[in-house]
């Protein structure tokens, strides 16, 4: 009981910060690259859309700097013994990411935003891409922490049985975590380009500021397309590595029952759960599967029922399979999503080319819609990742189950729970009210911020910034 | 000296810098809407911590990291030892947090007040929770021969650790106080001016009753241990500094009277790093609650080169910014002054 409110803590704390994260790391970099634009053209069209941006960014860096302080404390609240066994390894990581990245995010953000009419122009820009930097240092800790918990490297175990790091440099190579991290970023890009893409295209439907929005809506796409390419390929190559390392995970999401060889991908099923090990599939492509989870025509792919047996003899009784309806949905999200977003980017890439982009009905309707997307490819994406890996709250190391906090009881998790989803209601309801009234307000604000600078006259130092 | 040792000095800058940064700032949040008489004031108030507030925050989370990773046992014990105060501590910081970005945003004077006072109870809560918990380590908790916690919400509630909350909360007023009569000018400076004198006195009894208290639970006899002197002269010194409108060393002496008092706690405690009250034998120290020798060497190397490098832009920061913060001329009580503040086109 304590241990699954544990869980359910962490699952709704990490997907609600995890909503905000990608598009601070995506909107960062696109506002660098928008203040680089202005920088280098020197055309204040530019700058009054870094400014309007900007707004955007900082409104969702402040819900997703508080909601990532739950995260940093609750392994320690609710995962006592699980910090306790593994903190010498994965606090590593964790303290790297504050000396490294918070720092430089936090204090850059800060000279960003008010050093505007401070600060000369060519330093100005040198802050958003500090800002940026900490940013993407920020997700590549994190990424390193918790791929050592998918595949756990360069450690050994001590006498007390606990893993004590031994060559940090495996943790900067551990192929869970090129990849892993590699398909965060690009994950970020996609969710701010898409950010991007829908402000600009909802300006365009409504023919106000068609020239500033038509530029990032051009640049979204610039950044989308390549993007959502290799995001397919970068997607699937982590798969392979899953597969490798945990190929329960990987067998679940197809919900692989039985081993295949050549083995046929599910597009649509029905049941596969663990009641019902024959799923009627409705949509089945041959060889396809093999293809994603081996990079062979005729690989095989373990099935559930045969690794649990090899569990069972190699770490003793249990239940080592994760939950099949999760994993098998949402790696479909994720696939299908990217599928219809690629469509999307192409479909704009030709309409940017042919110059009708601002004409396009249906592709600017769309691309507003298409905002939604990004949430739910990167919630089922980490649904994939973590709820995959259970039994084990590290590969092979440890299990979820005792993981817990044993001074901390059900009414503690209920208390802190309750308190925390009431919290992020109110949170959630005001971010969302405000970036959709500045992403609406129009850029006659930004002028006016941009014209006059917003103190008194004579002053020096920004008084009415926030 | 051992690598223990040296990590238990590292985690103590953390925590030094983090009082003494955020400090000022959750003096400023508390003070804020005292300080300012009308919406423009308030909003200076605010802007006078608006470039740092949250690199200062920073601080905390890398103590907090810093402390998961050098010695895990430690972070673990006393994290979920302190649940329901962490947690309490965490919706103050959301409260903080989102306010400083989202305040101004919206017209309307209930969105305003608000988050103003989610500003106010935030920046409260967190440094009176925090100083109730590093009063803990030092008063000692129930822990038992696993190093969990074993008692209950009530066991955190002791006299010594909710003095250590109210004196760090007075020394934060304090020093937010001298740091805003610092940071500007005409009748803001002259409130704050007169508010640090005030307060300054109310932070000199308390810091004085904090330092006995401390000595009987070190059992340290009745002689003040130097660092304790040293922050009893401090918080004089900015209460006498302030008193003379001296803001720049009045701000400079509360600052230092943080230190010394954040200081202190660590220097009684060490080389335990958790009291347990139970049986001192299952106290923490840094030799059995800290990670492996090549973690910590990993890590040395790694504050070694990053800390220097976040201490001098952190320092460009506030040199940038240096300047006194003006209250602008129309000053009608709607933020009209800012272009930022007007109505939404819609």
């Amino acid at each position: 009981m304590v241990n699954d409110l544990a869980r359910w803590q962490f699952a709704t704390t990490s997907v609600y910060h995890f909503l905000f994260v990608p598009v601070t790391i995506g909107l960062a970099f696109l506002v660098a690259i928008l203040e680089t634009a202005w920088y280098r053209t020197d055309n204040p069209d530019y700058k009054r859309m870094t400014r309007f941006f900007g707004t955007l960014l900082l409104i969702n860096v402040a819900i997703g700097v508080v909601t990532g302080l739950v995260q940093e404390f609750e392994f320690g609240m609710n995962w006592s013994t699980y910090s306790k066994f593994v903190g010498g390894v994965f606090g590593a990581p964790l303290a790297m990411e504050g000396l490294a990245a918070f720092f430089l995010e936090s204090t850059f953000l800060g000279l960003w935003l008010f050093g505007w009419d401070r600060l000369p122009k060519r330093v100005h820009l040198a802050t958003i891409w500090a800002v940026s930097l900490g940013t993407v240092l920020s997700a590549m800790f994190i990424l390193m922490a918790n791929s050592w918990m998918q595949h756990p490297v360069g450690y050994k175990l001590n006498h007390a049985g606990q893993p004590v790091l031994t060559n940090v440099w495996a943790l900067f190579v551990n192929p869970t975590f090129v990849w892993g991290y590699a398909h965060v970023i690009l994950a970020s890009l996609i969710t701010g380009a898409l950010v991007m893409l829908a402000v600009s295209a909802w300006y365009l439907r409504k023919r106000q500021h068609v020239e500033s929005f038509h530029r990032t809506a051009k640049v979204a796409l610039i950044v989308l397309i390549p993007t959502i390419v290799i995001q397919l390929s970068v997607g699937n190559q982590l798969g392979e590595v899953e597969n490798h390392y945990q190929p329960a995970k990987i067998a679940a999401a197809e919900a692989q029952w039985t081993s295949c060889k050549p083995c046929s991908f599910s597009a649509f099923q029905i049941g596969g759960g663990a009641n019902d090990k024959t799923p009627t599939q409705i949509i089945a492509i041959p060889h396809l599967l093999s293809i994603l989870a081996t990079g062979t025509w005729g690989g095989g792919v373990t099935g559930l029922n045969q690794l649990q047996k090899q569990y069972q003899a190699k770490y003793g009784p249990g239940n080592y399979i994760p939950d099949v309806f999760i994993q098998y949905w949402s790696m479909r999200v994720m696939a299908y999503l990217a599928t219809l977003i690629l469509l999307l980017a192409v479909w704009g890439g030709w309409l940017l080319n042919r110059g009708k982009l601002d004409r396009s009905k249906w592709f600017l309707r769309l691309s507003i819609w298409a905002v939604l997307t990004p949430f739910l490819m990167n919630t089922a994406g980490w649904l994939l990742t973590e709820s995959g890996r259970q039994p084990w709250i590290v590969q092979g190391l440890q299990k979820t189950a005792g993981a817990n906090s044993p001074s901390v009881s059900a009414t503690d998790i209920w208390i802190s729970l309750i308190a925390l989803i009431l919290a992020y209601i109110v949170l959630g309801a005001a971010d969302l009210m405000l970036m959709l009234r500045y992403s609406r307000r129009g850029l006659d604000h930004a002028d006016a911020e941009a014209a006059e600078p917003s103190d008194a006259p004579g002053t020096v130092a920004p008084a009415l910034t926030y | 000296m051992q690598l223990h040792t040296i990590w238990f000095i590292i985690i103590v800058v953390f925590w030094i810098g983090f009082f003494v940064l955020e400090g000022f700032d959750f003096g400023v949040g508390m003070l804020h809407r005292f300080i300012g008489r009308d919406e423009t004031e308030r909003r200076v108030a605010i802007n006078t911590i608006g470039p740092w507030w949250d690199g200062n925050e920073v601080w905390l989370i890398v103590a907090g990291a810093a402390l998961f990773a050098a010695f895990p046992l430690w972070y673990a014990t006393m994290f979920s030892a302190l649940y329901l105060a962490l947690l309490l501590v965490l919706l103050g910081l959301f409260g903080r947090g989102v306010s400083f970005e989202w305040r101004g945003k919206r017209e309307g004077a209930r969105w305003r007040a608000g988050w103003s006072w989610a500003l106010a109870i935030g920046s409260l809560l967190t440094p009176l929770l925090i100083g109730v918990a590093l009063g803990d380590l030092l008063h000692g908790l129930p822990i038992n021969q696993n190093h969990d916690f074993s008692g209950n919400f009530g066991d955190l509630l002791t006299g010594y650790g909710l003095m250590t909350g109210v004196t760090l909360v007075a020394l934060c007023l304090l020093h937010g106080a001298t740091f805003l009569a610092l940071r500007t000018t005409s009748e803001i400076r002259d409130r704050a001016r007169a508010l640090s004198r005030v307060i300054g006195l109310v932070a000199i009894v308390l810091n004085l009753g904090w330092v006995a208290w401390t000595l009987v639970v070190i059992g340290g006899g009745t002689v003040p241990q130097p660092t304790q002197i040293f922050g009893m002269i401090a918080v004089i010194f900015a209460w006498a500094l302030a008193s003379t409108d001296r803001d720049g060393w009045a701000f400079a002496a509360s600052g230092f009277a943080i230190a010394a008092t954040i200081g202190q706690i660590f220097i009684s405690l060490y080389p335990n790093v958790m009291i347990s009250s139970t049986n001192h034998a299952y106290n923490l120290t840094v030799n059995n609650a800290a990670s492996g020798h090549y973690a910590l060497v990993v890590m040395t190397v790694v504050a070694v080169i990053l800390l220097p490098v976040v201490l001098l832009y952190q320092g460009w920061s506030f040199h940038v910014f240096r300047r006194r913060v003006a209250t602008p001329e129309a000053s009608s009580g709607d933020g009209a002054g800012a272009p930022s503040a007007t109505p939404s086109s819609q």
